[in-house]
Protein backbone atom coordinates (compact mmCIF):
# COMPACT_ATOMS: atom_id res chain seq x y z
CA UNK A 1 0.00 0.00 0.00
CA UNK A 2 1.39 3.35 -0.94
CA UNK A 3 2.36 5.78 1.76
CA UNK A 4 0.81 9.25 1.63
CA UNK A 5 3.27 12.08 1.02
CA UNK A 6 3.16 14.53 3.91
CA UNK A 7 4.45 18.10 3.64
CA UNK A 8 4.22 20.19 6.80
CA UNK A 9 3.85 23.74 5.44
CA UNK A 10 3.11 25.60 8.64
CA UNK A 11 2.22 25.25 12.29
CA UNK A 12 -1.13 26.97 12.00
CA UNK A 13 -4.09 26.24 9.75
CA UNK A 14 -4.07 26.24 5.95
CA UNK A 15 -7.30 27.91 4.92
CA UNK A 16 -7.12 27.11 1.23
CA UNK A 17 -4.88 25.49 -1.36
CA UNK A 18 -4.76 25.29 -5.14
CA UNK A 19 -2.23 23.69 -7.49
CA UNK A 20 -1.22 24.95 -10.92
CA UNK A 21 -1.78 22.91 -14.08
CA UNK A 22 1.39 20.78 -13.94
CA UNK A 23 1.31 20.51 -10.13
CA UNK A 24 4.77 22.04 -9.75
CA UNK A 25 3.47 24.98 -7.75
CA UNK A 26 0.87 25.40 -5.06
CA UNK A 27 -0.81 28.53 -3.75
CA UNK A 28 -1.78 28.36 -0.09
CA UNK A 29 -2.93 30.78 2.54
CA UNK A 30 -1.55 30.06 5.98
CA UNK A 31 -4.38 31.57 8.02
CA UNK A 32 -3.20 35.11 7.26
CA UNK A 33 -4.09 37.92 4.90
CA UNK A 34 -1.33 36.82 2.51
CA UNK A 35 -1.21 33.95 0.07
CA UNK A 36 2.00 32.07 -0.62
CA UNK A 37 2.99 30.68 -3.99
CA UNK A 38 5.22 27.69 -3.31
CA UNK A 39 7.34 25.64 -5.67
CA UNK A 40 8.57 22.09 -5.17
CA UNK A 41 12.37 21.85 -4.98
CA UNK A 42 12.73 18.08 -4.71
CA UNK A 43 12.50 17.90 -0.94
CA UNK A 44 9.81 20.32 0.12
CA UNK A 45 7.70 23.30 -0.83
CA UNK A 46 9.50 26.65 -0.73
CA UNK A 47 7.80 30.01 -0.96
CA UNK A 48 8.69 31.77 -4.19
CA UNK A 49 6.31 34.68 -3.96
CA UNK A 50 3.88 36.20 -1.48
CA UNK A 51 0.62 37.63 -2.70
CA UNK A 52 -0.30 40.42 -0.32
CA UNK A 53 -3.18 42.69 -1.11
CA UNK A 54 -5.96 41.53 1.19
CA UNK A 55 -6.18 42.97 4.66
CA UNK A 56 -8.07 40.16 6.36
CA UNK A 57 -7.93 36.37 6.41
CA UNK A 58 -7.88 34.75 2.96
CA UNK A 59 -10.64 32.16 2.98
CA UNK A 60 -10.28 30.45 -0.39
CA UNK A 61 -7.96 30.20 -3.38
CA UNK A 62 -8.38 28.78 -6.87
CA UNK A 63 -5.86 28.47 -9.70
CA UNK A 64 -7.14 28.35 -13.29
CA UNK A 65 -5.08 25.60 -14.96
CA UNK A 66 -5.21 26.78 -18.58
CA UNK A 67 -5.14 30.55 -18.31
CA UNK A 68 -2.75 30.37 -15.31
CA UNK A 69 -4.55 32.89 -13.15
CA UNK A 70 -5.09 32.79 -9.39
CA UNK A 71 -8.18 34.10 -7.69
CA UNK A 72 -8.23 34.73 -3.95
CA UNK A 73 -11.07 35.86 -1.73
CA UNK A 74 -11.01 37.07 1.82
CA UNK A 75 -13.02 38.09 4.85
CA UNK A 76 -12.28 41.73 3.92
CA UNK A 77 -15.15 41.37 1.33
CA UNK A 78 -12.81 41.50 -1.66
CA UNK A 79 -11.51 39.15 -4.28
CA UNK A 80 -8.43 39.61 -6.47
CA UNK A 81 -7.46 37.98 -9.73
CA UNK A 82 -3.69 37.51 -9.96
CA UNK A 83 -1.95 37.27 -13.33
CA UNK A 84 1.72 36.80 -14.10
CA UNK A 85 3.14 39.83 -15.88
CA UNK A 86 6.77 40.79 -16.58
CA UNK A 87 8.03 43.91 -14.85
CA UNK A 88 8.57 46.68 -17.45
CA UNK A 89 12.05 47.59 -16.12
CA UNK A 90 13.61 44.36 -14.96
CA UNK A 91 11.61 41.83 -16.93
CA UNK A 92 11.06 39.69 -13.85
CA UNK A 93 7.73 37.89 -13.96
CA UNK A 94 5.59 38.65 -10.92
CA UNK A 95 1.98 38.16 -9.87
CA UNK A 96 -0.09 41.31 -10.24
CA UNK A 97 -3.52 41.73 -8.65
CA UNK A 98 -6.68 42.99 -10.31
CA UNK A 99 -9.51 44.07 -8.04
CA UNK A 100 -12.92 42.51 -8.60
CA UNK A 101 -16.05 44.58 -8.06
CA UNK A 102 -17.88 42.03 -5.97
CA UNK A 103 -20.63 44.29 -4.58
CA UNK A 104 -20.96 42.18 -1.45
CA UNK A 105 -20.82 43.69 2.02
CA UNK A 106 -19.86 40.67 4.13
CA UNK A 107 -16.98 38.22 4.14
CA UNK A 108 -16.25 36.27 0.97
CA UNK A 109 -16.04 32.61 1.92
CA UNK A 110 -15.32 30.50 -1.14
CA UNK A 111 -14.19 30.99 -4.74
CA UNK A 112 -13.98 28.74 -7.79
CA UNK A 113 -13.11 29.29 -11.47
CA UNK A 114 -15.65 28.03 -13.97
CA UNK A 115 -14.47 25.11 -16.18
CA UNK A 116 -13.93 27.43 -19.20
CA UNK A 117 -12.11 29.93 -16.95
CA UNK A 118 -14.04 32.93 -18.29
CA UNK A 119 -16.08 33.32 -15.09
CA UNK A 120 -15.67 32.65 -11.42
CA UNK A 121 -18.08 32.57 -8.53
CA UNK A 122 -17.53 33.97 -5.04
CA UNK A 123 -19.66 32.77 -2.15
CA UNK A 124 -20.22 35.19 0.66
CA UNK A 125 -21.69 35.87 4.05
CA UNK A 126 -23.95 38.50 2.49
CA UNK A 127 -26.44 35.72 1.61
CA UNK A 128 -25.36 36.00 -2.01
CA UNK A 129 -23.09 34.49 -4.61
CA UNK A 130 -21.23 36.87 -6.91
CA UNK A 131 -20.77 35.49 -10.42
CA UNK A 132 -17.94 37.45 -11.99
CA UNK A 133 -17.01 37.89 -15.63
CA UNK A 134 -14.43 40.09 -17.35
CA UNK A 135 -15.54 43.41 -18.77
CA UNK A 136 -13.28 44.17 -21.74
CA UNK A 137 -14.34 47.82 -22.08
CA UNK A 138 -13.39 48.87 -18.59
CA UNK A 139 -10.71 46.25 -18.03
CA UNK A 140 -12.09 44.94 -14.76
CA UNK A 141 -14.08 42.05 -13.39
CA UNK A 142 -17.78 42.76 -12.88
CA UNK A 143 -20.19 40.64 -10.93
CA UNK A 144 -23.84 39.69 -10.95
CA UNK A 145 -25.37 38.50 -7.71
CA UNK A 146 -27.30 35.31 -7.16
CA UNK A 147 -29.47 36.18 -4.20
CA UNK A 148 -32.92 34.80 -4.37
CA UNK A 149 -33.65 31.97 -2.00
CA UNK A 150 -30.34 32.07 -0.08
CA UNK A 151 -31.00 32.82 3.58
CA UNK A 152 -27.59 32.46 5.22
CA UNK A 153 -23.85 32.42 4.60
CA UNK A 154 -22.90 30.38 1.54
CA UNK A 155 -20.17 27.97 2.63
CA UNK A 156 -19.16 26.37 -0.65
CA UNK A 157 -19.83 26.31 -4.37
CA UNK A 158 -18.99 24.12 -7.35
CA UNK A 159 -19.32 24.54 -11.12
CA UNK A 160 -21.08 22.13 -13.44
CA UNK A 161 -18.86 21.03 -16.37
CA UNK A 162 -21.15 22.92 -18.80
CA UNK A 163 -19.90 26.26 -17.37
CA UNK A 164 -23.42 27.47 -16.57
CA UNK A 165 -24.82 25.63 -13.58
CA UNK A 166 -23.54 26.34 -10.10
CA UNK A 167 -24.09 24.29 -6.94
CA UNK A 168 -24.05 26.04 -3.58
CA UNK A 169 -24.24 24.80 -0.03
CA UNK A 170 -25.09 27.20 2.73
CA UNK A 171 -25.56 27.56 6.47
CA UNK A 172 -29.34 27.64 6.03
CA UNK A 173 -29.08 23.84 5.77
CA UNK A 174 -29.81 23.67 2.06
CA UNK A 175 -27.89 22.70 -1.05
CA UNK A 176 -29.06 24.36 -4.23
CA UNK A 177 -28.31 24.33 -7.93
CA UNK A 178 -28.47 27.68 -9.69
CA UNK A 179 -28.04 28.86 -13.23
CA UNK A 180 -25.19 31.35 -13.53
CA UNK A 181 -25.79 32.03 -17.21
CA UNK A 182 -24.34 35.35 -18.37
CA UNK A 183 -25.49 36.43 -21.80
CA UNK A 184 -22.30 38.06 -23.06
CA UNK A 185 -20.03 35.25 -21.94
CA UNK A 186 -21.92 32.00 -22.35
CA UNK A 187 -23.40 30.34 -25.36
CA UNK A 188 -26.85 28.92 -24.78
CA UNK A 189 -26.27 25.62 -22.99
CA UNK A 190 -27.83 22.37 -24.12
CA UNK A 191 -30.47 20.72 -21.96
CA UNK A 192 -29.16 18.91 -18.90
CA UNK A 193 -30.75 16.71 -16.30
CA UNK A 194 -31.05 19.82 -14.14
CA UNK A 195 -33.28 21.72 -16.58
CA UNK A 196 -33.71 22.98 -20.12
CA UNK A 197 -34.24 26.73 -19.97
CA UNK A 198 -31.67 28.40 -17.78
CA UNK A 199 -31.80 32.20 -17.47
CA UNK A 200 -29.67 33.78 -14.72
CA UNK A 201 -30.71 32.91 -11.15
CA UNK A 202 -32.97 30.00 -12.09
CA UNK A 203 -33.10 27.65 -9.10
CA UNK A 204 -32.85 24.20 -10.61
CA UNK A 205 -33.21 22.39 -7.34
CA UNK A 206 -33.08 22.73 -3.61
CA UNK A 207 -32.35 19.93 -1.16
CA UNK A 208 -32.30 20.11 2.62
CA UNK A 209 -29.70 18.24 4.62
CA UNK A 210 -31.33 15.21 6.27
CA UNK A 211 -31.13 16.34 9.89
CA UNK A 212 -30.73 20.06 9.45
CA UNK A 213 -26.97 20.53 9.42
CA UNK A 214 -25.09 23.30 7.67
CA UNK A 215 -24.06 22.19 4.18
CA UNK A 216 -20.27 22.42 4.29
CA UNK A 217 -19.36 21.32 0.79
CA UNK A 218 -20.98 20.57 -2.56
CA UNK A 219 -19.59 19.04 -5.74
CA UNK A 220 -20.87 17.94 -9.13
CA UNK A 221 -19.85 14.53 -10.43
CA UNK A 222 -17.44 14.51 -13.42
CA UNK A 223 -20.34 14.10 -15.88
CA UNK A 224 -22.40 16.75 -14.08
CA UNK A 225 -25.41 14.44 -13.82
CA UNK A 226 -25.14 14.03 -10.07
CA UNK A 227 -24.29 16.30 -7.17
CA UNK A 228 -23.03 15.37 -3.72
CA UNK A 229 -23.04 17.41 -0.55
CA UNK A 230 -21.85 16.89 3.01
CA UNK A 231 -23.48 18.49 6.00
CA UNK A 232 -22.83 19.07 9.66
CA UNK A 233 -25.24 16.31 10.73
CA UNK A 234 -22.49 13.82 9.76
CA UNK A 235 -24.30 12.83 6.61
CA UNK A 236 -23.43 12.74 2.96
CA UNK A 237 -26.07 13.05 0.26
CA UNK A 238 -25.96 12.39 -3.47
CA UNK A 239 -28.61 13.86 -5.77
CA UNK A 240 -29.61 12.20 -9.05
CA UNK A 241 -32.23 14.53 -10.55
CA UNK A 242 -32.85 12.17 -13.48
CA UNK A 243 -32.95 9.04 -11.37
CA UNK A 244 -33.96 8.27 -7.81
CA UNK A 245 -33.47 11.79 -6.47
CA UNK A 246 -31.78 12.14 -3.10
CA UNK A 247 -29.66 9.33 -1.65
CA UNK A 248 -28.49 9.92 1.91
CA UNK A 249 -25.89 8.10 3.99
CA UNK A 250 -25.81 8.84 7.68
CA UNK A 251 -22.60 8.16 9.52
CA UNK A 252 -21.68 7.98 13.17
CA UNK A 253 -18.36 9.84 12.93
CA UNK A 254 -17.63 13.54 13.27
CA UNK A 255 -18.98 15.73 10.44
CA UNK A 256 -17.34 15.99 7.05
CA UNK A 257 -16.30 19.42 5.83
CA UNK A 258 -15.14 18.82 2.29
CA UNK A 259 -15.52 16.37 -0.56
CA UNK A 260 -14.18 15.65 -4.05
CA UNK A 261 -15.33 13.23 -6.72
CA UNK A 262 -12.65 10.81 -7.88
CA UNK A 263 -14.74 9.14 -10.59
CA UNK A 264 -18.39 8.90 -11.60
CA UNK A 265 -18.93 6.27 -8.93
CA UNK A 266 -16.68 7.28 -6.09
CA UNK A 267 -15.84 10.27 -3.95
CA UNK A 268 -13.51 11.24 -1.15
CA UNK A 269 -14.76 13.11 1.90
CA UNK A 270 -12.82 14.50 4.83
CA UNK A 271 -13.43 16.68 7.82
CA UNK A 272 -13.37 16.72 11.59
CA UNK A 273 -12.50 13.03 11.76
CA UNK A 274 -9.02 13.97 10.46
CA UNK A 275 -8.91 11.27 7.78
CA UNK A 276 -10.22 11.05 4.20
CA UNK A 277 -12.99 8.49 3.69
CA UNK A 278 -13.96 6.92 0.39
CA UNK A 279 -17.56 6.37 -0.67
CA UNK A 280 -18.62 4.37 -3.69
CA UNK A 281 -21.93 3.82 -5.33
CA UNK A 282 -24.27 4.59 -8.17
CA UNK A 283 -27.91 5.53 -8.65
CA UNK A 284 -28.79 2.31 -6.84
CA UNK A 285 -27.14 3.31 -3.60
CA UNK A 286 -24.01 4.55 -1.93
CA UNK A 287 -21.84 3.15 0.86
CA UNK A 288 -18.62 3.92 2.65
CA UNK A 289 -15.84 1.60 1.54
CA UNK A 290 -13.00 2.74 3.73
CA UNK A 291 -10.38 5.28 4.61
CA UNK A 292 -7.31 6.47 2.72
CA UNK A 293 -5.47 6.78 6.01
CA UNK A 294 -3.98 3.39 6.86
CA UNK A 295 -1.43 4.72 9.35
CA UNK A 296 -1.03 2.76 12.52
CA UNK A 297 -0.35 6.05 14.16
CA UNK A 298 1.65 5.70 17.30
CA UNK A 299 5.01 4.00 17.58
CA UNK A 300 4.20 2.53 20.95
CA UNK A 301 4.16 -1.24 21.35
CA UNK A 302 0.67 -2.12 22.33
CA UNK A 303 1.61 -5.69 23.20
CA UNK A 304 4.14 -4.91 25.90
CA UNK A 305 2.06 -3.06 28.38
CA UNK A 306 3.16 -3.69 31.95
CA UNK A 307 0.98 -3.84 35.01
CA UNK A 308 1.39 -0.23 36.06
CA UNK A 309 0.40 0.98 32.63
CA UNK A 310 -2.64 -1.24 32.68
CA UNK A 311 -3.52 -0.03 36.17
CA UNK A 312 -3.18 3.59 35.09
CA UNK A 313 -5.33 2.96 32.10
CA UNK A 314 -8.17 1.48 34.11
CA UNK A 315 -7.87 4.15 36.76
CA UNK A 316 -8.10 6.80 34.09
CA UNK A 317 -11.04 5.12 32.46
CA UNK A 318 -12.75 5.01 35.84
CA UNK A 319 -11.99 8.50 37.06
CA UNK A 320 -12.09 10.52 33.86
CA UNK A 321 -14.42 8.58 31.63
CA UNK A 322 -11.51 8.41 29.23
CA UNK A 323 -11.53 5.90 26.41
CA UNK A 324 -8.08 6.74 25.17
CA UNK A 325 -4.84 5.09 26.11
CA UNK A 326 -2.76 6.94 28.69
CA UNK A 327 -2.19 10.48 27.53
CA UNK A 328 -1.75 10.11 23.82
CA UNK A 329 0.12 13.17 22.60
CA UNK A 330 -0.96 12.83 19.00
CA UNK A 331 -3.85 11.39 17.07
CA UNK A 332 -3.18 8.12 15.23
CA UNK A 333 -4.05 9.74 11.90
CA UNK A 334 -1.79 11.55 9.42
CA UNK A 335 -3.63 14.82 9.83
CA UNK A 336 -3.65 16.02 13.41
CA UNK A 337 -6.62 18.34 13.09
CA UNK A 338 -9.64 18.96 10.89
CA UNK A 339 -9.13 18.54 7.15
CA UNK A 340 -10.66 21.58 5.50
CA UNK A 341 -9.97 20.98 1.84
CA UNK A 342 -9.65 17.94 -0.41
CA UNK A 343 -8.99 18.36 -4.16
CA UNK A 344 -8.06 16.19 -7.11
CA UNK A 345 -4.31 16.13 -7.77
CA UNK A 346 -3.50 13.60 -10.48
CA UNK A 347 -5.45 12.09 -13.34
CA UNK A 348 -8.56 13.15 -15.20
CA UNK A 349 -11.81 14.17 -13.53
CA UNK A 350 -13.26 10.80 -14.56
CA UNK A 351 -10.39 8.86 -13.00
CA UNK A 352 -8.52 10.72 -10.28
CA UNK A 353 -5.32 8.95 -9.24
CA UNK A 354 -4.24 11.11 -6.32
CA UNK A 355 -5.96 13.67 -4.12
CA UNK A 356 -4.44 16.42 -2.02
CA UNK A 357 -5.69 17.51 1.39
CA UNK A 358 -4.89 20.42 3.66
CA UNK A 359 -6.15 21.10 7.11
CA UNK A 360 -6.06 23.06 10.30
CA UNK A 361 -2.83 21.29 11.33
CA UNK A 362 -0.88 23.01 8.52
CA UNK A 363 -0.06 19.83 6.59
CA UNK A 364 -0.38 19.26 2.87
CA UNK A 365 -0.85 15.55 2.16
CA UNK A 366 -0.99 13.72 -1.18
CA UNK A 367 -2.97 10.47 -1.06
CA UNK A 368 -3.34 7.63 -3.52
CA UNK A 369 -7.07 7.82 -4.22
CA UNK A 370 -7.33 4.08 -4.83
CA UNK A 371 -5.43 2.80 -1.78
CA UNK A 372 -8.46 2.26 0.38
CA UNK A 373 -7.97 0.76 3.82
CA UNK A 374 -10.84 -0.76 5.76
CA UNK A 375 -12.71 1.64 7.99
CA UNK A 376 -11.58 2.13 11.54
CA UNK A 377 -13.08 5.02 13.41
CA UNK A 378 -10.85 7.36 15.33
CA UNK A 379 -12.15 6.08 18.63
CA UNK A 380 -11.49 2.49 17.60
CA UNK A 381 -7.92 3.32 16.68
CA UNK A 382 -7.35 5.24 19.86
CA UNK A 383 -8.48 2.27 21.91
CA UNK A 384 -5.63 0.30 20.37
CA UNK A 385 -8.05 -2.05 18.68
CA UNK A 386 -6.19 -1.73 15.41
CA UNK A 387 -2.89 -3.53 15.36
CA UNK B 1 -19.96 7.97 43.87
CA UNK B 2 -17.51 6.84 41.28
CA UNK B 3 -20.21 4.75 39.66
CA UNK B 4 -22.15 7.81 38.61
CA UNK B 5 -19.11 10.01 38.00
CA UNK B 6 -17.79 7.82 35.23
CA UNK B 7 -20.81 7.82 32.90
CA UNK B 8 -21.30 11.51 33.67
CA UNK B 9 -17.78 12.42 32.58
CA UNK B 10 -18.01 10.06 29.62
CA UNK B 11 -21.19 11.79 28.48
CA UNK B 12 -19.57 15.21 28.83
CA UNK B 13 -16.49 14.01 26.97
CA UNK B 14 -18.33 12.59 23.98
CA UNK B 15 -20.65 15.60 23.77
CA UNK B 16 -17.71 17.97 23.88
CA UNK B 17 -15.85 16.01 21.21
CA UNK B 18 -18.86 16.15 18.93
CA UNK B 19 -19.52 19.81 19.67
CA UNK B 20 -15.92 20.88 19.11
CA UNK B 21 -16.28 20.73 15.33
CA UNK B 22 -15.65 24.41 14.73
CA UNK B 23 -14.67 26.42 11.69
CA UNK B 24 -13.73 29.99 10.92
CA UNK B 25 -16.96 31.88 10.35
CA UNK B 26 -17.11 35.64 9.81
CA UNK B 27 -20.09 37.53 11.14
CA UNK B 28 -22.94 37.83 8.68
CA UNK B 29 -24.47 40.67 10.67
CA UNK B 30 -21.58 43.09 11.15
CA UNK B 31 -19.15 43.86 8.34
CA UNK B 32 -15.54 42.73 8.74
CA UNK B 33 -16.18 41.26 12.16
CA UNK B 34 -15.51 37.75 13.34
CA UNK B 35 -17.01 36.97 16.71
CA UNK B 36 -18.13 33.89 18.60
CA UNK B 37 -21.65 33.25 17.35
CA UNK B 38 -22.73 31.65 20.62
CA UNK B 39 -22.01 34.96 22.38
CA UNK B 40 -23.32 37.27 19.66
CA UNK B 41 -26.42 35.12 19.07
CA UNK B 42 -27.53 37.26 16.16
CA UNK B 43 -27.84 34.55 13.54
CA UNK B 44 -30.12 31.80 14.80
CA UNK B 45 -29.31 29.36 12.02
CA UNK B 46 -25.68 28.95 13.07
CA UNK B 47 -26.54 28.04 16.67
CA UNK B 48 -27.18 24.45 17.66
CA UNK B 49 -29.47 23.21 20.40
CA UNK B 50 -28.00 23.68 23.87
CA UNK B 51 -27.62 20.53 25.90
CA UNK B 52 -27.68 19.94 29.66
CA UNK B 53 -25.91 16.93 31.11
CA UNK B 54 -26.75 16.53 34.74
CA UNK B 55 -25.48 14.11 37.33
CA UNK B 56 -27.92 15.35 39.93
CA UNK B 57 -29.70 18.62 40.57
CA UNK B 58 -26.54 20.21 42.02
CA UNK B 59 -24.06 19.08 39.38
CA UNK B 60 -24.80 19.99 35.80
CA UNK B 61 -23.02 20.91 32.62
CA UNK B 62 -24.56 23.12 29.95
CA UNK B 63 -23.04 22.87 26.47
CA UNK B 64 -24.06 25.46 23.89
CA UNK B 65 -22.53 24.74 20.48
CA UNK B 66 -22.45 26.98 17.43
CA UNK B 67 -20.63 27.10 14.10
CA UNK B 68 -17.47 28.79 15.39
CA UNK B 69 -17.58 28.53 19.17
CA UNK B 70 -18.92 26.50 22.05
CA UNK B 71 -19.76 27.62 25.54
CA UNK B 72 -19.57 25.16 28.40
CA UNK B 73 -20.91 26.05 31.81
CA UNK B 74 -20.45 23.98 34.96
CA UNK B 75 -22.57 23.95 38.08
CA UNK B 76 -20.28 22.87 40.92
CA UNK B 77 -21.64 20.79 43.78
CA UNK B 78 -22.39 22.94 46.85
CA UNK B 79 -23.87 20.97 49.73
CA UNK B 80 -23.65 23.51 52.55
CA UNK B 81 -22.70 27.10 53.34
CA UNK B 82 -18.98 26.38 53.68
CA UNK B 83 -18.89 24.75 50.26
CA UNK B 84 -20.87 27.64 48.82
CA UNK B 85 -18.35 30.15 50.16
CA UNK B 86 -15.37 28.09 49.07
CA UNK B 87 -16.82 27.61 45.59
CA UNK B 88 -17.44 31.32 45.27
CA UNK B 89 -13.87 32.16 46.34
CA UNK B 90 -12.43 29.51 44.08
CA UNK B 91 -14.29 30.58 40.94
CA UNK B 92 -13.55 34.22 41.71
CA UNK B 93 -9.86 33.38 41.94
CA UNK B 94 -10.01 31.61 38.58
CA UNK B 95 -12.04 34.17 36.65
CA UNK B 96 -9.84 36.96 38.00
CA UNK B 97 -7.01 35.28 36.10
CA UNK B 98 -9.04 34.31 33.05
CA UNK B 99 -6.39 35.36 30.49
CA UNK B 100 -3.97 32.76 31.82
CA UNK B 101 -6.58 30.04 31.36
CA UNK B 102 -7.23 31.20 27.76
CA UNK B 103 -10.57 29.43 27.33
CA UNK B 104 -12.06 30.58 30.63
CA UNK B 105 -14.91 33.07 30.45
CA UNK B 106 -14.78 36.02 32.82
CA UNK B 107 -18.40 35.77 33.86
CA UNK B 108 -20.34 32.55 34.25
CA UNK B 109 -23.62 31.98 32.47
CA UNK B 110 -26.61 32.68 34.73
CA UNK B 111 -27.37 29.73 36.95
CA UNK B 112 -23.89 28.22 36.65
CA UNK B 113 -20.67 28.70 38.59
CA UNK B 114 -18.02 28.79 35.90
CA UNK B 115 -18.07 28.99 32.09
CA UNK B 116 -15.61 28.21 29.32
CA UNK B 117 -15.70 29.65 25.82
CA UNK B 118 -13.84 27.70 23.14
CA UNK B 119 -13.65 29.39 19.74
CA UNK B 120 -12.31 28.10 16.44
CA UNK B 121 -9.08 30.03 17.12
CA UNK B 122 -8.49 27.92 20.22
CA UNK B 123 -9.21 24.64 18.46
CA UNK B 124 -6.85 25.72 15.67
CA UNK B 125 -3.90 26.45 17.93
CA UNK B 126 -4.45 23.64 20.43
CA UNK B 127 -5.12 19.95 19.96
CA UNK B 128 -8.84 19.36 20.21
CA UNK B 129 -8.62 16.19 22.26
CA UNK B 130 -6.29 17.96 24.69
CA UNK B 131 -8.83 20.74 25.15
CA UNK B 132 -11.46 18.14 25.98
CA UNK B 133 -9.04 16.45 28.37
CA UNK B 134 -8.36 19.78 30.07
CA UNK B 135 -12.03 20.46 30.72
CA UNK B 136 -12.69 16.94 32.00
CA UNK B 137 -9.63 17.23 34.23
CA UNK B 138 -10.90 20.53 35.53
CA UNK B 139 -14.34 19.14 36.33
CA UNK B 140 -12.77 16.30 38.22
CA UNK B 141 -10.27 18.42 40.13
CA UNK B 142 -12.63 21.17 41.18
CA UNK B 143 -14.72 18.84 43.37
CA UNK B 144 -11.61 17.34 44.88
CA UNK B 145 -10.14 20.78 45.52
CA UNK B 146 -13.23 22.11 47.25
CA UNK B 147 -13.68 19.07 49.49
CA UNK B 148 -9.99 19.24 50.45
CA UNK B 149 -10.30 22.92 51.28
CA UNK B 150 -13.39 22.16 53.33
CA UNK B 151 -11.54 19.49 55.33
CA UNK B 152 -8.57 21.73 56.05
CA UNK B 153 -10.90 24.58 56.97
CA UNK B 154 -12.73 22.37 59.45
CA UNK B 155 -9.47 21.09 60.92
CA UNK B 156 -8.19 24.62 61.30
CA UNK B 157 -11.42 25.76 62.95
CA UNK B 158 -11.18 22.91 65.41
CA UNK B 159 -7.58 23.78 66.36
CA UNK B 160 -8.43 27.45 66.73
CA UNK B 161 -11.44 26.66 68.88
CA UNK B 162 -9.46 24.25 71.03
CA UNK B 163 -6.61 26.65 71.68
CA UNK B 164 -9.07 29.44 72.38
CA UNK B 165 -11.13 27.41 74.81
CA UNK B 166 -8.09 26.07 76.71
CA UNK B 167 -7.64 29.53 78.23
CA UNK B 168 -11.03 29.11 79.89
CA UNK B 169 -10.49 25.46 80.66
Amino acid sequence: MSVPEVFPLSVGPITGHAFNADRSQVCVSLNTNEAQVMAYDGTGWKTTETLSEHDKLITSIDWAPNSNRIVTCSQDRNAYVWTQVPDPQTGVVTWKPTLVLLRINRAATFVRWSPHEDKFAVASGARAIAVCSFDEENNWWVSRLLKKPIRSTVLSIDWHPNNVLLAAGSADQKARVFSAFIKDVDKRPGPTVWGDKLPFNTVCGEWASPNGGWVHSVAFSPSGDAMAFVSHDSSISVVYPAGPGLITIKTTILPYVTLAWTSEGSLVTAGHDCQPHVFQGSENGWAMVGSLDSSKGSHRHTGQRNQIEAFNRFRQADSRGSQSEEDTELLPTVHQNTITSVRAFDGTPEQVIRVSTTGVDGKLVLWDANAVAPVAGLTGKMGGLRM
Amino acid sequence: MANTLRPYLAAVRSTLTAAMTLENFASQVVERHNKPEVEAAQSIEVLLNPLVISRNENEQVLIEPSINSIRLSIKIKQADDIERILCHMFTRFMTGRAESFIILRRKPVKGYDISFLVTNFHSETMLKHKLVDFIIQFMEDVDKEISEMKLSLNARARIVAESYLTTFG
